[in-house]
Order: structure tokens, then sequence, then C-alpha cells
């Protein structure tokens, strides 16, 4: 090109670029508007259920409700005690079982497994198993375990949302440590530390805030889990009487509540519904204090 | 101080040419190295003196970093990766059977290109991430490690008063000198630099250089360097590299004002590379 010859192409550079300066600013602004729009549109549907739910359970709500038993059908007396036992019992269990199993494959994933023909498959069905309704995975757990001990069980519950919280957790752990930094292992295998080692104490401690966040995600979605439930564990108006016996859980007293004709208890069911927003709420806001306690935030660039 | 003036002192201050009889701290021995199919080393032979500082130059790609990954066994790690060849240290391969490649990195320690500190750890930790995770638990012994560790990296004066904060708190060239302070503390014979200042600017690199000049005295060291000045400054023996080969060997003083061969000359001059 030649001096010339450059000049011109600045000159129909410039030109361009200043005939697009208008169109430019303005998808700009229209793609930053068209975003707010979204992030809104996304919002609405999240706080109209929201005020919706504390609107009507809110009212519900006293020391009776929450630790007593269910009164007489249409009485409007009693509480959902049980339901809230069940629940903590249940889902607690449930992810006794899943966190360290999940946590541990996922580890295995990212860590240990390489990109071999058994990995593959693991996280192939892994991923089946995130997709598996819920129901299926309740008729599997009547099957095998209602039908085995003969009753109804907290276990058969346990067992049946713990199967639904393991492959969440998996995906969660194994790729948040795929994404600490390569040179954080380098730098402790110079150490002369083990790899076990390493990847428990630095790969797992960095990671950290993003597996709990996972183990919540988990904990938040098998909480509000019903199919299963009606196969496992049935539900009682009474309360925890051992791990071999039927257990009731908030997500199916909303369920039975809301299938009532009583006025009473519908407001007993939106009030139910508000406690299992609180509680998952509040188990996530305990994880994020977890998370947050005695680690530093993560440079992504680190 | 021009670089011929640095050199003039280096030639001072280097003790006879290479080949003495003096004890050899690292023996690298036909050493080949391959990513996958491709060949990274070709048969490096290479005689590293105790107590001296030894730097790796060449071109970007030429195998200066391989090689020196080599030395802790930290190569072979890569996907793919594989070497052949020995590598003795006190006159023992690092890579006989009997070995185990854990130990070889306790007694061979390694700075990287960019600093990395662990981020979930306090300054203090991170020092004694090395001993703790091996299994010490003495916190006395720990503390003065500790100390010890970041003197010996020219960083406690800087850091005395907040040892309980977050090591990613420091500054690059501070977080560099923690990473040096925290291989310092597994008490390495041989210490392993890749291109330790390439992310620094040039005062925390000269800081870095004045500190390998000192620590000399207790370790052995290596260092890859983009940077042929700094090569010129902080080593005694400089060993040039290109496309896999081990080009030229000699003391410092030697390679850059008289090297023997003329690819070393017209690299050195800037006329490649």
């Amino acid at each position: 090109m030649s001096s010339k010859e450059r000049k011109n192409y600045r000159m129909i550079l410039h030109e361009e670029m200043k005939k697009r300066y208008r169109t430019r600013i303005i998808t700009d602004n229209l793609v930053t508007v068209f975003a707010l729009v979204c992030v809104v549109a996304a919002i609405i549907p999240l706080g109209s259920i929201l005020l919706e739910v504390i609107k009507n359970g809110a009212s519900a709500l006293s020391f009776e409700f929450l630790t007593a038993p269910q009164g007489s059908i249409g009485s409007g007396k009693g509480g959902i005690g049980p339901a809230i036992q069940g629940t903590i019992i249940v889902v607690g269990l449930a992810s006794l079982i899943a966190t360290p199993v999940g946590v541990l494959a996922g580890i295995y994933l990212s860590e240990f497994a390489g990109n071999g023909i058994f990995p593959t498959v693991v996280r192939f069905l892994n991923n089946i198993l995130t997709g598996l309704p819920s129901i299926v995975i309740g008729i599997v757990g009547y099957v095998t375990i209602v039908l085995f001990l003969g009753s109804f069980s907290v276990w058969a519950g346990a067992l049946s949302l713990s199967i639904i919280m393991m492959p969440i957790v998996v995906i969660v752990t194994e790729e948040t440590l795929r994404i600490v930094p390569h040179s954080l292992r380098e730098a402790g295998y110079a150490l002369g530390i083990s790899k076990a080692k390493i990847t428990m104490n630095i790969v797992l401690t960095t990671a950290k805030s993003g597996v709990l966040t996972g183990i919540g995600l988990g904990i938040a979605r098998i909480a509000g889990e019903t199919a299963p439930l009606i196969m496992t564990i049935l539900g009682t108006s009474l309360f925890f009487s051992g791990l071999e016996g039927p257990v009731d859980a908030l997500p199916l007293r909303i369920w039975r509540l809301a299938s009532q004709p009583y006025e009473s208890a519908h407001a007993f069911g939106w009030g139910a519904a508000l406690i299992l927003i609180l509680m998952v709420l509040g188990m996530n806001v305990g994880l994020r204090l977890l998370a947050r306690k005695k680690g530093f935030t993560v440079r992504a660039e680190a | 101080m021009t670089v011929e003036e640095v050199m003039r002192e280096e030639e001072a201050a280097v003790a006879g040419p290479i080949e003495t009889t003096d004890r050899y701290k690292v023996v690298i021995k036909e050493i080949n190295a391959w990513f996958g199919r491709k060949q990274a080393l070709k048969n490096i032979n290479l005689n590293i003196k105790d107590k001296s500082v030894t730097a790796f130059i060449g071109p970007s790609g030429c195998g200066k970093t391989t090689l020196i990954r080599c030395l802790n066994r930290m190569h072979e790690m890569t996907p793919n990766a594989r070497v052949d060849g020995q590598v003795l240290v006190d006159g023992a391969d690092i890579y006989d059977k009997s070995i185990d490649p854990v130990v070889v990195k306790r007694r061979v320690g390694m700075v990287f290109q960019k600093p990395n500190p662990f981020p979930t750890m306090s300054i203090s930790d991170n020092v004694a991430a090395g001993l703790k995770l091996n299994g010490i638990k003495d916190k006395n012994l720990i503390a003065e490690v500790v100390e010890e560790s970041l003197k010996g990296a020219a960083l406690w004066e800087e850091v005395r008063t907040e040892l309980e904060k977050p090591g990613m708190s420091l500054s690059g060239g501070q977080q560099q000198r923690l990473c040096i302070a925290r291989a310092l503390a597994m008490q390495p014979e041989v210490l392993l630099m890749d291109e330790p200042t390439s992310a620094l600017d040039p005062l925390a690199s000269s800081k870095i250089e004045e500190l390998v000049r000192s620590l000399k005295e207790h370790v052995t060291i290596v260092i890859v360097t983009h940077n042929m000045q700094q090569a010129a400054r902080v080593s005694d023996f400089t060993a040039f590299m290109y496309l896999g080969e081990m080009i030229e060997y000699g003391a410092t003083s030697q390679i850059f004002k008289n090297p023997e061969k003329e690819l070393t000359e017209r690299y050195i001059s800037g006329k490649f590379g």
C-alpha cells in the first residue's frame, strides 16, 4: 500500500465509522434496555410468588402452627409441626447421603479420572440422572425399599431424594474444581505434597464456595420435591416415629391441604408454603456464611 | 552499569572454567523429552555446580522451561508428556524406579512464572503449606521456619505485622517473593526458577534478582529467563538452548563476551529470537 493509498484508506475508514456512529450508539442503548427488561421479566414472577405466599401465609403463622400436629379436618386448629420435622429429617438424611458421595464423585471426575471411557460413561449417566423425572425415582424407591421393608419409611424417602440430589452435587463439584487454576496444583506438587492432600486441602478449599453452592442447589431442589415422597414416606398427621415408619413432609402437606375443600386448610397450606420457602432461604444463607467463613475470595485470573 | 561492566565483574566472580573437578550438584545425562510425539528436548547433557546460579536462555519454544521441569520430575505430570534419560542430584538418579517423585520435589524446589500463592491461605499459611501438608505439626517449629523463610525471601520486614492477611492481598512482586519463601520453607537443595520475573515490573524484578544472588550461598539455583541482561546479572553459568538442543554452555562471562558458537553470538547480540 502506497502512502497515498494508505491515506485514502484511512479517510474511507473514518467516514464509515462516522456514518455508523449513531447506529452504534442506538444499538448499544437498545441492547442495554432489552437486557434490563429481561431482568425485570425474570424477577416479576419470582416477586409476585413471594408476595402472594407472604400475603396469604403470614396470617397462619403462630407457635401452635409451627409445633402442633394437625387438628381435625376442617377445624382450622393445630399446625404443621410433623411436616416441618419430617422435612428436616428426610431432607437432612438425604443430604447426608448425597453430599459425601456426590462431592467425592465430583472430585474423582475432575482430579483423577481423566478422559477415558469409564469417566465419560459416568458423566453421561450422571447427566441422564439429573433429567430423570422424580416420580420415576419415587417408584423405584417404592418397588425396592418400601416393598422390601414392608412399610413406607423415612429411609425410602431419604434414599430417593438423595438420588435426585446426588447428580446435581456431582456436576457442580466437578465443574467448580475444574476452574481452580492448574498453577495451584503445580505449586502443591512443587512442594512435595501428595496428590490426595493437594486435592483436599488446596483444590477443594479453593473451590469451597462453589461446591457449597452446589450442595445448596441440591438441597433446595429436594426440599421441594413432592412426587417421590408420595411413593416413599406417604405422609402422616403424626410426628416422627422411627426411620422405618412413615413421616410427613412440607410439600406433601401443602399438596394435601390444598386438595381439601376448607378455607382454613388453604390458609394452612399457604402458611406451610411460606415456611418451606423460608427454610430453603435460611439454608442457603447459612451455606453462604459458611462459604465466606475463613475463606478468601478466589481471583479468577490467579 | 553496562552489560560489559557486569560481565567483567562476573568474570572476576566465577571461579575457574567449567570443566574442573568441582563436585556437581546436578548432572543431566542424555535427557530427551516429548510432548506427545513432538520432541521438546534432544539429548541434553549438563553439569550444574553446587551453590551456583545457572541460567537457561534461548528463544521461546527452545525447551528451556521443559528442561527445568525435568529437573524435579514436573514435566512428566503434563498429560502425554514423557522423559527419557538421567538427572543425578548428588549422584543419585531422580528418575530411578526406587525414587518417589514426591520426595524429589521436596529436595528440588520450584518457583513459577506467575506468582501462584494459595488463594485461601494467609501469608504465614502459604509459607507453612509444604510443612503442614507434609505432616509437621510443631507450631513453634512452623513459626520459626515461616519467619526464617520470609527473611530468606526478603519479605519479612514488609509482612511481619500482617502474617494472617491473605497471601493474595500482596502486590505481584511480594506474591512472587512469598512463593520463593514457600519453596525455601522446604529447605530445598536446588531451587528451580521458571522466568520468575516475567510477570513483574522492573523494581520488583530487581528485588528478585538481588535475592537470587544472596540465595546461592545456601542453594543451587537454576533460572530460566527471557531477559539476557538478567542472565548476565545473576548467573555464574549460562546455557543457551535452541530448538530443543543445548547449543552452548559455559561461564556466563564467557558466553556473553566470547561465545564459541555463531548461533549463540547471534542470539546474544539480538540478531534473532
